[in-house]
């Protein structure tokens, strides 16, 4: 067998199941969303279901929610995990029940994230608890909402808590395996501490950081559960948001939803471009 | 190397290392403390009744719980072995090999790790529909093979890159049969790669709500449905023991990877890597 039929014949099952099911959900999608289903007799593909999300203040209100989640998440998340990173390649007493913990949420699903956060930053939650018992606050309307509010405080918390060792322990493994070489050269040329990491780790470890924002990006604008537990009613968050479109009584609303899923995608191509982008030139140099 | 630092930075780094691991944990306490509170009001800090009810309730048979339990390990099994199965020999194809078209496959395989399961899963419903799945097992485990595979592959492709073949064609030169070479030469190279891959695509199709959502249709109800019902009807005692309960595979899987999931050889840091 020729080395080119293996290759095929090893790459067919992942291939046609992945072309098939995430692909073909893509394009299905796409088409819906162009109201064009003919096992129903839609054979007219137009442009209705865009031309009314992107006409409805509900729609846009949600992107942008949804961008600010997404963008604030990620940045926040992006520089305490550098942080956590400068921390954690030092060596201390403790060090591997540290890491332990540090990479403890790892594998803690998000829902249960999202329901500590609730438990902790609603009303009735642990902090307004606190808040109470040092008598700042009297009841529990007093204590400023955190969740379920309008700038999307307790979901950005759940992404930070989530988050910060995903991107922590990239980062890690990215200084550790450059080693401390590079800024033991700039401190004996005079450089301070601040210039050996601005000038000389920064720019080294930054290709990771920016390949694990963007795959953290991506997935705090498309999650689904967290937004449900955590975000307000009106707007909501554009996963949310295109789930009840779909699962409405109308079926009409349906096309709708689909172009949300489409504009969702279309971002996660946007990251996905960069991602490889500078995944590449990585690879190069 | 480096001046030690004086007592302020290292003060500093004490305490901001002491506020990053107590902010990581402390989402789990409340939910921990909760299932074992009988009624725990505002304002009180700690609950004022301790009570195993929650638990109790959860390990009942009336509850549902368990076999809900059940259900997920089996699903979240099933998904890992035809993620194995499929991902294998994709991932040997990608570390072993160069060829026209590579980086397009990697893409292509990369995307549904970065594309959310919502923007793909409204499609595939629609399809579903026309092919009965909604609304079974199968459809469900189907659909968590999306973000299970990659993940495979992206293990398979690592470690068949520091695989040597030539052990494989020595050993048919000996004489072995390609079923026998597969089973004492190849298998036994790669098994800590089909279990860190594996255990990886567990925990992910452990870790699925809105697939299952969707394509279960409220039929199929699996751990983390069933933790987002009570959640949201203010069930916080059952919340949190259906919670601690869910988030166990994934600790004890930290803990048997500890090894493979820090330092140098980090798998997941090995996926920023790509």
């Amino acid at each position: 067998m020729s080395d080119r039929v293996k290759i095929f014949l090893l790459l067919l099952p992942a291939l046609s199941f992945i072309v098939l099911l995430f692909f073909g959900g893509l394009a299905i999608g796409l088409l819906r969303s162009f109201n064009y289903m003919p096992l129903i007799g839609l054979l007219e593909p137009n442009l209705e279901a865009y031309a009314s999300i992107f006409t409805s203040s509900e729609f846009l209100r949600s992107f942008l929610l949804t961008f600010h989640i997404a963008f604030t998440s990620t940045v926040i998340s992006s520089v305490l995990a550098i942080g956590a990173a400068l921390l954690l390649r030092r060596q201390f007493l403790g060090r591997a029940v540290v890491n332990f913990l540090f990479q403890l949420n790892l594998t803690v699903p998000h829902l249960v994230g999202a329901i500590g956060i609730l438990y902790l930053f609603s009303q009735s939650g642990t902090f307004a608890r606190l808040a109470a018992e040092f008598g700042m606050i009297a009841r529990p309307r007093d204590f400023p909402a955190l969740v379920f509010d309008p700038y999307a405080i307790g979901i950005i918390l759940q992404y930070v808590w989530k988050e910060i060792p995903f991107i922590g322990v990239i980062v890690l493994a990215n200084m550790q395996s450059l080693g401390e070489d590079y800024e033991s050269v700039a401190r004996s040329l005079g450089a301070t501490r601040w210039q050996a990491f601005r000038y000389v780790l920064l720019p080294l470890i930054f290709p990771g950081v920016l390949s694990a924002s963007v795959i953290v990006f991506a997935f705090t604008f498309g999650a689904y559960e967290i937004p449900a537990i955590l975000g307000a009613n009106y707007p909501a968050a554009l996963p949310v948001l295109a789930y009840r479109k779909y699962t409405d009584v109308d079926l009409a609303a349906r096309p709708e939803a689909m172009a949300m899923a489409i504009v969702i995608a279309l971002l996660s191509a946007i990251m996905i471009y960069v991602y490889v982008r500078y995944t590449r030139r990585r690879i190069r140099s | 190397m480096y001046r030690r630092g004086g007592a302020f930075t290292r003060g500093f780094r004490v305490i901001s290392g002491a506020v990053l691991i107590t902010w990581l944990v402390l989402p789990l306490i409340p939910l921990g403390i909760w299932s074992f509170a009988r009624g725990w009001y505002f304002p009180d800090l700690l609950p004022r009744n301790w009570s195993l009810k929650a638990w109790e309730y959860t390990f009942s048979d009336t509850a549902g719980v368990i076999e809900c339990l059940w259900l997920t390990i089996f699903i979240s099994l099933a998904a890992t072995i035809l993620s194995i199965i499929v991902g294998v020999p994709a991932g040997r194809a990608l570390g072993l090999y160069r060829f026209r078209g590579k980086e397009l496959v990697e893409l292509m395989i990369l995307a549904p790790t970065i594309v959310p399961g919502i923007a793909v899963v409204l499609g595939i419903h629609s399809v579903f529909i026309t092919l009965g799945l909604n609304n079974t097992v199968t459809g469900v485990i189907v659909v968590h093979l999306i973000p299970t595979l990659p993940y495979m592959v992206l293990v398979m492709s690592g470690i068949f890159a520091n695989y040597d073949p030539s052990f494989e064609a020595q050993a048919r030169s000996l004489g072995a049969s390609a079923l026998k070479t597969f089973w004492y030469i190849t298998i036994p190279a790669i098994m800590p790669g089909i279990i860190v891959g594996g255990l990886f695509a567990f925990l992910v199709s452990w870790s699925q709500y809105i697939l299952t959502l969707l394509i279960g249709g409220g039929k199929v109800v699996t751990l983390p449905l069933l933790l987002f019902n009570f959640a949201t009807s203010s069930r916080n005692d059952i919340t949190g023991a259906i919670g601690m309960i869910y988030i166990l595979p994934g600790i004890l899987i930290l803990l048997m990877t500890a090894r493979h999931l820090s330092g140098r050889s980090s798998a997941v840091g090995g996926f920023g890597t790509i």
